[in-house]
C-alpha cells in the first residue's frame, strides 16, 4: 500500500483505534534492509492517529559494531553543548554526526538529532558487567538532569529511530530504507494515557534492548518504584518505558531466560498455579509470583522485544491486545495484525496466534 | 459477476466499489489481493448477496451486516461478525480474536481455529438466533457474558484442548455445544455441562450437515462422536449484586 496515500484522511478525523506493532528478524544474523518493516507498519496506519511511531534496527552500524552509539534528541543548541561536555567527561568519542535525516513536510516540529559512536574511558569501568551500567547511569543522567536533552537510544550495533508522526512520515524522515539490519521493529502509536512527544514515541531502549507495545500498563506505579531501588529512573511519561527496564533487570542483571520473564511479566493467575498438578513446579510458580510480584505488568498489552540476541514477542496473560506470528525460512514475523505479515511475506510457513502470556522467542543462531 | 483486484486498495474504497456493485443491481461480487482492508462489507442490507473474499479481510469484516454472503478464502482477523443482524460468513481458513462479538442473527462457519473471546455478548430475540460452527477449537472467554444463540464447536483437528479456559464466563443464555465435552478447560462459574437431548441433537444435526457441505467433510464422521451442553445455571448471573 502507498502510505502516503493516508495522511490527508488520516488527520481529517479521530480513527478510534489501538497502537499497531510489528517485528522481523532474520536468526542467522543475516542483514535486509527497513523497507519490509516500513511496509509492514505502514499498512497499520489505521491503528495510530500520527502522534508516534518508531523503528528499531540491529546490525545497521557495523563499522561501528564495538562502540556505544547513543541517538540524542535536543530541544536547543544550549542542551546539545552540555551534554556533549558531559558525554566527552566520561566517553572517548570515536564519532559524532547529525542522524541523517529527509525533510518531511507533515514533520512541523522537528528536534535537533545527533548520533554519537563512543567508547568507555579508559579506568572508568574495568569490568565488561560494569561498563554496561556505567552506559545506563550516563544516559539516565542526562535524561533526568539535562533539560531538552533525551538519549532515546544507546546500544552496540543498533539503533532506535522515533518521533511524533505516523510510521510512513517517521520511516520516510530518518530513511529507514537506508539501514540494514538483521532485526526489525516498529510502532504506530495511538496515545491514550500520556502526552505525544518525540520521547515518548516508541520503541523504548536501553543498552541494546527495544521494546514496542500496543496496550497500557495499570502497575506502572508499582513497576516504576520497584525499577527505582535497582537504579532505573523512568523519565520519558510513557508506562512502556517500565518494561525495557523489567527487561534489562530480569534477563542481564538477574540472568533469567526469557520464557521465565514472561512467567514474571505475564503471571499466571494463582487459580491456574493451583491446578498445575506437578507439586515442584506449582511451588516454584508461586514462588516466583512471591519474588516478582512488584515486576508483574498488570493491564491490556501485546509486546515485542529485542536485543542483540533475540526477538520476543508476549501477550498480557488474558489476551487483551492482538498478536499475530509467521515464519518462513530463517525469517520470524510477529505483528499486531495478520495481514502486515501476509503484505511481506507472501507464502509463510507457518501463521499462528500465540498463546496469551506465552513468550514468543527468535534467537539468533551460533 | 463483478471482480475487484483489491491490491494496495484503501478499505475506503474497497467499501465503496462494493457497495456501488451492490446498487447497480449485480449480486455476485469477488475479491482478489484482499489484504487487511477493514470493514469488509459493513453495514450492508441486502438479501441474495454473494461476495468472496480472497486474501486475507482485515478487522470487523461484515460489521453490521444485514443480509448478504460473505465467504473468505483465507484467515479472517479480528472481530469479523461484528454485531451481525443477518446474512452468513463462511471462512475458509481460522479466524482471530472476538468472532461473532454482539452478534445478533446471522450464521458464521469457520473451518479452522478461533481465536480469544468468540461469541462475546451474542444474543437472540424473537426469529433472530445467532449461530457460530467452529471446526477447530476455540481459546479463552468461548462465550463471555453470551446471552443468547448458539456455539456449535467440534474441535476436528484434536492438536489442542477444545477450548480454553473460563469457557461462558459471565455466561446468561444461549448454548455452546462441544464435540467430546470441554476436557480440561477451566468452566466459567455461571455455567455447567449437560448430556444433550433429543432437541439439541437435531440442532447440531442440522448445521453440521451444512458445514460439512461448506468445508468438504462427511456429516456422519462429524456426528459420530457425543456432543456435550454447556450452558448457564442461572439467567441473572449478577441479579444480586446491585440489591439490598
Amino acid at each position: 500500500m502507498e502510505y502516503g496515500q493516508l495522511k490527508e484522511r488520516e488527520r481529517s478525523g479521530r480513527v478510534p483505534s489501538g497502537c499497531g506493532v510489528s517485528g522481523i528478524m532474520n536468526r542467522t544474523g543475516k542483514v535486509f534492509s527497513g523497507d519490509g518493516i516500513l511496509a509492514s507498519i505502514c499498512s497499520m496506519t489505521e491503528r495510530g492517529n500520527g502522534l508516534g511511531s518508531g523503528y528499531a534496527g540491529y546490525g545497521i552500524y557495523p563499522e561501528y559494531a564495538d562502540n556505544w552509539c547513543f541517538h540524542i534528541m535536543y530541544d536547543e543548541r544550549k542542551a546539545r553543548e552540555l551534554v556533549e561536555e558531559y558525554i566527552e567527561s566520561r566517553f572517548e568519542v570515536v564519532n559524532e554526526e547529525p542522524i541523517p535525516t529527509r525533510k518531511v513536510d507533515a514533520l512541523k516540529y522537528v528536534p535537533l538529532l545527533f548520533r554519537y559512536f563512543l567508547n568507555v574511558k579508559n579506568g572508568f569501568a574495568p569490568e565488561s558487567a560494569a561498563e554496561e551500567d556505567y552506559v545506563i547511569k550516563t544516559a539516565m543522567d542526562i535524561n533526568r538532569n539535562f533539560k531538552g536533552a533525551c538519549v532515546f537510544s544507546s546500544g552496540k550495533n543498533m539503533g532506535i529511530f522515533k518521533g511524533v508522526g505516523n510510521p510512513g512520515e517517521i520511516g520516510e524522515f530518518y530513511r529507514i530504507e537506508d539501514y540494514k539490519g538483521y532485526i526489525w521493529t516498529a510502532h504506530n502509536r495511538f496515545p491514550t494515557n500520556t502526552v505525544g512527544w518525540w520521547g515518548g514515541a516508541h520503541p523504548f531502549g536501553i543498552l541494546d534492548w527495544s521494546v514496542v507495545h500496543n496496550g497500557e500498563i495499570s502497575s506502572y506505579g508499582i513497576n516504576r518504584r520497584y525499577l527505582e531501588n535497582a537504579g532505573y529512573y523512568c523519565t520519558f511519561f510513557t508506562d512502556t518505558e517500565v518494561i525495557t527496564y523489567l527487561f534489562d533487570l530480569l534477563g542481564r542483571k538477574h540472568k533469567l531466560d526469557f520464557e521465565l520473564i514472561g512467567k514474571i511479566l505475564a503471571a499466571p493467575f494463582w487459580s491456574e498455579i493451583e491446578r498445575e498438578k506437578d507439586e515442584r513446579n506449582r511451588e516454584f510458580l508461586k514462588t516466583l509470583r512471591i519474588i516478582y510480584s512488584s515486576a508483574l505488568i498488570n493491564g491490556p498489552f501485546a509486546i515485542i522485544v529485542a536485543n542483540s540476541t533475540a526477538m520476543v514477542g508476549l501477550n498480557d496473560r488474558i489476551k487483551l491486545r492482538p498478536l499475530v506470528a509467521a515464519e518462513k525460512g530463517e525469517f520470524i514475523y510477529l505483528a499486531s495484525e495478520e495481514s502486515a505479515i501476509r503484505l511481506i511475506c507472501e507464502n509463510p510457513d507457518n501463521v499462528w496466534m500465540p498463546d496469551a502470556g506465552q513468550p514468543v522467542i527468535a534467537k539468533l543462531k551460533g | 459477476m463483478m471482480k475487484i483486484n483489491a491490491e494496495g486498495m484503501h478499505y475506503r474504497v474497497l467499501n465503496e466499489k462494493i457497495r456501488g456493485a451492490l446498487e447497480s443491481g449485480l449480486t455476485d461480487i469477488s475479491i482478489e489481493g484482499v489484504c487487511g482492508q477493514r470493514y469488509i462489507g459493513a453495514g450492508l442490507k441486502k438479501n441474495g448477496v454473494c461476495i468472496t473474499a480472497n486474501g486475507i479481510p482485515g478487522n470487523d469484516l461484515g460489521v453490521f451486516m444485514d443480509g448478504p454472503e460473505i465467504t473468505v478464502h483465507g484467515n479472517v482477523q479480528d472481530g469479523a461478525g461484528n454485531t451481525l443482524n443477518s446474512g452468513r460468513i463462511i471462512i475458509h481458513g481460522s479466524s482471530g480474536d472476538l468472532l461473532g462479538h454482539s452478534m445478533r442473527g446471522g450464521e458464521i462457519f469457520v473451518k479452522g481455529d478461533v481465536g480469544y473471546r468468540v461469541g462475546i455478548h451474542m444474543k437472540e430475540y424473537k426469529d433472530f438466533y445467532p449461530v457460530i460452527v467452529i471446526g477447530g477449537s476455540a481459546r479463552s472467554f468461548l462465550g463471555e457474558y453470551m446471552a443468547g444463540g448458539m456455539i456449535i464447536l467440534l474441535g476436528l483437528k484434536k492438536d489442542r484442548r477444545i477450548a480454553g479456559d473460563f469457557l461462558g464466563t459471565g455466561m446468561h443464555g444461549g448454548a455452546i455445544y462441544a464435540r467430546g465435552g470441554p476436557d480440561g478447560c477451566q468452566l466459567g462459574k455461571e455455567v455447567k455441562v449437560f448430556k444433550v437431548d433429543g432437541n439439541d441433537k437435531e440442532k447440531i444435526r442440522k448445521y453440521a450437515e451444512r458445514f460439512a457441505e461448506y468445508f468438504g467433510y462427511a456429516s456422519e464422521e462429524i456426528l459420530k462422536e457425543e456432543f456435550f451442553k454447556i450452558v448457564p445455571i442461572t439467567h441473572r448471573p449478577y441479579g444480586k449484586i446491585y440489591t439490598y
